[in-house]
């Protein structure tokens, strides 16, 4: 628990915070050590998410990145209450909604809002676009509390198709009669539909070519500043992180290992795994000398190492890793890891 | 880039075209509908063609045939022209199958019994489907205490091979008919055949629908429509169900089909469609005794059956291929 305020990325913690998010500002999301675990066949458990705390400031941000199997999708579904959480409190406005029911979640459902990473999966083929994106607006009544008139919510998916730069024609059509980005556009619209405040992104890029990530990541950079979103933006590519987020947390094996600004994650990691990371992207500089990738592959969440979770894989192993498991910390202001020793600067 | 092209059908016109394109169902098809429309107009070719009542005993009677009034009984032509037989198949309207022990015509018959089997059985695949799509929904997409209940019970009913849960429930019904408080059903009523018809084959039908609302359940669009919180009835309505008619529709025709064979078994065994109703079965256990010498009584209704079921075969085959709308899209995407 006491992780707690070292682990927030508010401006409190922050000098260098950014000026838009005034000090007495409220987090958004406030998530406080939370767990899942699966109970698996043959008494065994699997921890996907090991006691993660974080906040996310109202016009923030997070990028939350990491290998696949990390438990970052977890997390996110967690923070929606799409999956129960095992423990821990997440608490949107300030509201505890970790033991909130179904029915009670429902008006809240508006606030917060998900972009899945399969375009194609999230739409349901035998709806056409029109009919999906007007779903929400017709379960949920308008903010005066009345049911919606068939008038306002062609207006509103008007609206939307602008928004996310789709022809109006686009409504009439079937989920399989577009493209990856169009779709992945579509999905963005139907999460923007009751203009909610929290948006979490769960690798929405991923599965789209090269050259379309990129338009979609500016659409939701964009959209964030047109709109005053919040995001949680999941994924597994630092380069599209850098490009949108505001705060970055690094996750490994259910927990994370380093949380801060953008900046100051990307471009002078204290921790080896986001070193190693950070190492692997790309560089588009003739020569780029490139790190040497991590060896070995992730380790079963079933079977977590003692100690430091990232020891069996970590360049720089020393005894005290292979026994103490060391604690989120903040090294400067705004940063913290969860590293006995962290990289020096640069 | 499809955005300014007009917009394309939708799936179920897409399928409907892919059927059409289908040359094998859509034979399959146009027999079924000949049968069923022949069958409908059995009145009309008892009444103006055969000039027959297929449901009086005719022992005595005789037919003209052309200019000839012939007996409907014939003496048998061993040589000693022992005992009688009925007459056989004609080439004449009257009587054009022949007659059957009782000196009923045939080709009527055949004709009336086709419209109770194939009601039966229509009915009886719709009935067992509404169960089935019920049950195996709300296994599926309730799971837990719901799905073990209704799985558990529905093994239980798979356990007991399918003819003798359907004989052993239409010799209790057939025998006294149904007394439900209110309701009371005849024992000759087609209704019983219908239920128990249904009844028996829910598992068969549920279990493939439970299987595709499980993997629905799971589908990340039901996810997307819960994070905007669409309530559960919704979901299963607009989300689950419009996934499932495709399975519902291509159960259709093969459920008919085995209907159909149940409903000739049972008629077959006397605890079906009632004397003196004919039905497919009736009919071929009429001809049993005659097998030798007017084999053509129980051929012509092992023949329509054979037809339909094939046909209703090919026909949902021929549904499933062009309902499968997603893989389509994918092949040419």
């Amino acid at each position: 628990m006491t992780r707690r305020s070292d682990t927030a990325i508010t401006p409190d913690a922050s000098a260098s915070a950014s000026a838009s998010a005034s000090a007495s500002a409220r987090p958004l999301l406030d998530v406080r050590d939370v767990r899942k675990t699966y109970h698996l066949p043959r008494g065994q458990t699997l921890k996907a998410v090991d006691g993660i705390s974080l906040s996310v400031m109202p016009g923030e941000v997070l990028g939350l990145v990491g290998e696949s199997g990390c438990g970052k999708s977890t997390l996110g579904r967690c923070l929606l209450r799409l999956t129960d959480v095992s423990s821990g409190e997440i608490l949107f406005e300030g509201q505890d909604i970790t033991a909130l029911k179904e029915r009670a979640l429902r008006p809240l459902r508006q606030q917060m809002q998900m972009v899945f990473q399969d375009s194609y999966a999230s739409l349901n083929p035998r709806r056409r676009i029109g009919d999906l994106l007007a779903e929400p607006l017709r379960v949920h009544p308008d903010p005066d509390g009345r049911k919606r008139s068939r008038a306002t919510i062609t207006a509103r998916l008007h609206e939307l198709m602008d928004l996310v730069s789709l022809p109006v024609s686009a409504l009439e059509r079937y989920a399989h009669e577009f493209s990856g980005g169009q779709r992945q556009r579509i999905n963005i619209a139907r999460a923007l539909a009751l203009s909610p405040r929290l948006v979490v992104a769960d690798e929405p890029v991923s599965a789209l070519d090269v050259s379309v990530q990129a338009q979609i990541v500016n659409l939701f950079a964009d959209l964030q500043a047109r709109l005053g979103l919040t995001y949680v933006f999941i994924a597994h590519d630092l380069a599209v992180v850098r490009q949108i987020s505001t705060s970055v947390a690094v996750m490994y094996l259910g927990a994370v290992v380093e949380l801060g600004e953008t900046d100051a994650v990307l471009h002078s990691p204290a921790h080896p795994y986001s070193a190693a990371l950070t190492a692997a992207v790309p560089r588009p500089v003739v020569g780029a000398a490139r790190a040497a990738p991590l060896g070995g592959d992730i380790p079963s969440p079933v079977a977590r190492p003692a100690g430091c979770r990232f020891h069996t894989r970590c360049p720089f192993v020393q005894d005290r890793c292979r026994v103490e498991e060391p604690a989120l910390h903040v090294i400067e202001p705004g940063h913290s890891v969860a590293c006995h020793f962290p990289l020096a600067e640069g | 880039m499809t955005a300014e092209a007009p917009p394309p059908p939708g799936p179920w016109r897409q399928a409907l075209r892919g059927l059409l394109r289908n040359r094998a169902a859509m034979v399959a098809f146009a027999v079924l509908a000949l049968i069923t429309l022949s069958c409908a107009l059995a009145p009309l070719y008892a009444r103006d063609i055969a000039r027959t009542d297929p449901f009086t005993s005719n022992v005595a009677g005789s037919i003209l045939l052309g200019r000839h009034e012939v007996d409907i009984m014939q003496p048998n032509d061993n040589p000693l022209h022992l005992g009688l037989s009925p007459i056989g198949p004609t080439g004449h309207a009257a009587y054009l199958l022949g007659a059957d022990s009782q000196g009923r015509d045939v080709a009527a018959r055949l004709l009336y019994g086709g419209r109770n089997s194939l009601l039966i059985a229509a009915c009886a695949a719709v009935l067992c489907l509404l169960l089935a799509a019920a049950a195996g929904i709300a296994a599926g997409f309730f799971g837990g205490l719901v799905d073990v209940i209704l799985s558990r019970l529905m093994d239980i009913m798979w356990a007991v091979p399918v003819y003798l849960f359907a004989i052993s429930l239409s010799i209790v019904t057939v025998s006294q008919g149904l007394k439900l408080g209110p309701f009371v059903v005849e024992a000759d009523s087609l209704l019983i055949p219908i239920v128990i018809i249904a009844l028996v084959y829910v598992p068969y039908a549920a279990r493939p629908i439970r299987g595709r609302v499980l993997a629905l359940r799971q589908a990340e669009f039901v996810t997307a429509a819960r994070c905007l919180g669409v309530p559960r009835w919704r979901i299963v309505l607009f989300d689950i169900l419009p996934n499932v008619t495709t399975t519902l529709v291509v159960l259709g025709p093969l459920l008919m089909a085995l209907s159909l064979l149940a409903e000739s078994a049972l008629s077959f065994l006397s605890i079906g469609v009632q004397a003196p109703a004919a039905s497919w079965g009736t009919i071929i256990q009429d001809g049993e005794g005659l097998i030798y010498t007017r084999p053509m009584v129980a051929i012509a209704p092992g023949l329509a059956i054979v037809l339909v079921v094939l046909a209703l075969n090919i026909l949902g085959d021929g549904l499933r291929d062009a309902l499968d709308v997603r893989d389509s899209a994918r092949r040419s995407s």
